[in-house]
């Protein structure tokens, strides 16, 4: 009787002993949930309703903002410009894949190639733009150098590009140090779990009928990785409309005459530039509400097997 | 008799085809392989051949194109001239940098794996729903916060302190989630047998679930530190004065006020991307690893 009653008590103690510590534990991080992400996401939403520049009263504008962002001429410009960075994603996709393949093929150095194509990735940032700069330099840069030494040698006088002064060059220039960025990155290293994921008795089944390495790839590898494949594509769009800040603001600044301002540059320039608060808010939800539609696409069709 | 060494005949000049076909395929990889990398590496080296040139010869007219393409001089000089230039503290920015992201690395993996641990082993409630809330978030991307924390902290006047750049970055709902999903798989036997010998819940946690994910914590602590030390957008937003820069963010004003003296900005560029290079080396494992998880997760 005693003893019974005696475990009850305890036992009691222990599960709000055990919430007791549960919160406690949760609490550092959950304070800072709160105050860095779950409230601020709500004065977001709040703040595109408002117009307020920092310094005098902010004043309630409805959806004024909104309608003024979807009237505006430029910010559909910066929309097409944003994706038409984007375009490096389906070339390095490729790339990562080809990279793969090869590197799959127990290569001696496998480790080393993997290092030296993650260097560009790895060491991304400030930097890197700073040389690229430097690399696209109309005068004497890396690749205007080349073109000219290859017109030397087909004997025609070509005279290079203006790269990142251009307004027609800027965009390619950049696409083409976006590939150079991804191309042996994370994409590598996913495709390369994948390749060493699917099952080898597929192969030689295929063997036994007879394919060659081509109907192998077409028939067994490429339909295994293709949920690789499609998880690599919606990630990389979800981050291609997050980015383009950093590259625009060391490169280019923007320009030429904002040919490669992004809709992520946009914000910024509204919010830190101009103090446009409400504004920039307002293009942040829009932004938000388009990688959403990405996420659900990724979520809707995750469970389902994409090949076969 | 004789048919049969035919055959045999036959069958050696397949296998030897066969074998033939499969070196030129090889050498067909490698060659390829080895374009690319020299591809991915050549910046890397003309950047290096750069911040070695002296300023005076990397834009003297050359004759051949190749001239280009190699340094136009070899000198330490440009490195000497990014640390004792008298515009923008080149050292301080490195030891902010150093500081910024040790911080934020060691908050973001003691927080997240507390917070980890109580996830995935105690029950207390209203937990699912806390957690449903952290997942949710962790859609939301960065920009939409972006804003109201920097007017958050600009009314703390906080705007030009550490404190700034660090503690938004330090409560991430991915480390939780990460860990929490590794202490999952953790087996419970310890745990039991700790706590019958009467290890209180934190000793547990300290004791048996952090040396246990080992792993784990430094998958997350190399990506959050390499994160951290790349990070520009934020720093440029709530730091002011040159002497607080991190190094993206000094960089970055390095080039506007050196913009044409490339020799010393790929010197400066040289010295930022080296140690991030050398960590990368001795971190491969965790890096590749945490890439794979990310993938399994989607």
């Amino acid at each position: 009787m005693n003893t019974s009653k005696g475990r009850k008590i305890f036992r009691l103690k222990n599960t709000t002993k055990e919430a007791l510590s549960g919160y406690g534990f949760l609490l550092p991080n959950f304070i800072g949930f709160l105050v860095f992400t779950s409230i601020p996401v709500i004065v977001s939403l709040v703040l595109a309703f408002y117009k307020w520049d920092l310094l005098s009263r902010a004043q309630f504008v409805g959806f004024d903002n909104f309608i003024r962002l979807f009237t505006e001429k430029e910010f559909w410009y910066y929309c097409y410009n944003t994706i038409f960075l984007m375009l490096a994603i389906p070339i390095s996709v490729f790339g990562s894949l080809g990279l793969a393949l090869i590197l799959n093929r127990n290569l001696k150095g496998a480790i080393f190639f993997r290092t030296i194509y993650f260097l560009p990735t790895i060491s991304s940032g400030v930097a890197i733009f700073v040389l690229w700069r430097w690399i696209f330099n109309t005068d004497i840069g890396l690749f205007n150098t080349f073109i000219r030494g290859f017109g030397e040698i087909i004997h025609v006088p070509l005279q290079g590009l203006p790269w990142l002064t251009d307004e027609k060059w800027a965009k390619p220039a950049l696409v083409i140090m976006g590939i150079w960025q991804t191309v042996g990155g994370h994409n590598m290293i996913l495709y390369l779990a994948a390749l060493q994921g699917v099952p080898r008795s597929l192969y030689e089944a295929a063997d036994i009928d007879g394919a060659n390495s081509w109907q192998k790839f077409w028939n067994v590898t490429w339909p295994m990785i293709s949920p690789t494949t499609f998880f690599i594509v919606i990630m990389s769009v979800i981050g291609g409309f997050q980015s383009g800040f950093d590259a625009a603001y060391i490169m280019t600044g923007g320009g030429p005459n904002h040919s490669t301002t992004s809709i992520m540059y946009y914000i910024w320039e509204n919010a830190f530039s101009w103090h446009h608060m409400g504004y920039a808010a307002a293009i942040s939800w829009v932004l938000f509400v388009i990688i959403f539609c990405f996420t659900l696409i990724n979520w809707c069709t995750g469970g389902k097997r994409v090949y076969y | 008799m004789s048919t049969t060494n035919k055959k045999d005949l036959n069958n050696k000049i397949l296998h030897r085809r066969k074998y033939k076909r499969e070196l030129y395929i090889k050498a067909l990889n490698y060659f390829l392989i080895s374009l690319g990398a020299f591809l991915m590496i050549y910046p890397f080296i003309w950047m290096f051949n750069t911040s070695v040139s002296p300023l005076s010869t990397l834009w003297q007219e050359k004759d051949h194109w190749w001239q280009y393409w190699i340094p136009a001089g070899f000198e330490f000089q440009n490195y000497y001239a990014v640390l004792t230039q008298k515009v923008l503290p080149f050292g301080a920015a490195y030891l902010n940098s150093i500081f910024v992201s040790v911080m934020t690395t060691l908050g973001v993996v003691f927080t997240s794996s507390l917070a980890g641990y109580s996830f995935a082993r105690l029950n207390y409630p209203g937990k699912n729903k806390i957690f449903f809330a952290y997942l949710a978030t962790m859609m939301i991307p960065g920009v939409v916060t972006m804003i109201p924390v920097y007017i958050l902290l600009r009314s703390m006047h906080w705007v030009d302190t550490y404190k700034a750049v660090i503690l938004p970055g330090v409560f991430t709902a991915y480390g939780t989630f990460m860990l929490r999903q590794f202490f999952m798989t953790l087996p419970r036997d310890l745990e039991d047998a700790a706590k019958i010998d009467g290890c209180s819940l934190f000793g547990i946690y300290w004791r048996i679930i952090l040396p246990l994910s080992k792993p784990a914590l430094a998958t997350l602590a190399t990506f959050t530190f390499m994160g951290s030390w790349m990070n520009f957008m934020w720093p440029l937003i709530v730091l002011n004065s040159h002497e607080k820069y991190t190094l993206p963010v000094l960089l970055a004003y390095f080039q506007s006020q050196f913009h044409t003296d490339y020799t010393m900005l790929m010197a400066a560029s040289m010295m930022y991307v080296l140690p991030i290079i050398i960590v990368f080396i001795f971190c491969q494992r965790f890096f590749v690893e945490g890439i794979k998880l990310s993938g399994i997760k989607g």
